[in-house]
């Protein structure tokens, strides 16, 4: 199955500047490690060394927290998007 | 940036509602580029001195804006205690470059709104214009 991943302006020099990017997968883990495949400094923003994502990452499938769901297992019908989101944070320190 | 009235006057609002802590959320514009919507989204930092968007109320906004033909512009919050000017660990969390980044500076004796460029760790400040529009 094929879903479309929307990459956040942060990591889109890691997929040579495409704000979306195809990927095979039957699972949301399968579709970014596919990512990561094609584009290896994706890769390694996206996930830590043990394949777990990075904490400051969240996931989104057709709009829903893959936390939420089945993490990084959840499946992803055909069609279905993903949306890496990272943290947006900051403050007064 | 230009700003209508409501959206400046919404996000003034939420950040004194949300003080001590700082409030913060986004801004969505319309294809004139006129941030016409405060959209206040959960702090989960629960802090005074931080801040990180509640991942849901940033891709709900993110879609309800693109349903509605329009786009996220800018992020604010609040410096309850300190004057608007970005930290250091707004810039190093600053992730769009085609965002504004506004700070409400609640330190003085009333809100100081001020906006900001953070592009590659580079602060430019812009000015913010409220457009009163019906």
């Amino acid at each position: 199955m094929t879903a479309t991943v929307r990459i956040p302006t942060i990591l889109r020099p890691a997929v040579g500047g495409d704000a979306e990017v195809e990927a095979a997968g039957s699972t949301v883990g399968e579709a970014l490690r596919a990512v990561g495949d094609a584009h290896p400094p994706f890769a390694s923003l996206v996930f830590e060394r043990d394949g777990s994502l990075k904490r400051y990452l969240a996931v989104f499938v057709d709009g829903r927290d893959a936390r939420h769901l089945r993490g990084l297992d959840t499946p992803v019908g055909p069609g279905a998007e993903i949306l890496v989101l990272p943290a947006a944070s900051g403050g007064a320190g | 940036m230009e700003i209508t009235r409501q959206a400046y006057d919404d996000l003034v609002a939420h950040c004194i509602a949300a003080a001590p802590e700082e409030g913060c959320g986004l801004l969505e514009a319309g294809p004139d580029g006129v941030a016409m919507r405060a959209r206040p989204i959960g702090n989960v930092d629960a802090s005074p001195v931080s801040y990180t968007l509640d991942p849901a109320g940033h891709v709900r906004a993110l879609y309800d804006a693109e349903a509605a033909g329009r786009h996220l512009s800018a992020v604010f919050h609040s410096h309850p205690q300190g004057p608007p000017v970005p930290s250091p660990s707004d810039v190093a969390g600053a992730l769009e470059p085609e965002w504004a980044h506004v700070i409400v500076g609640l330190g003085g004796e009333a809100p100081e709104v001020r906006a900001f460029r953070i592009e590659g760790g580079a602060v430019t400040e812009e000015a913010v214009v409220v457009v009163e529009r019906v």
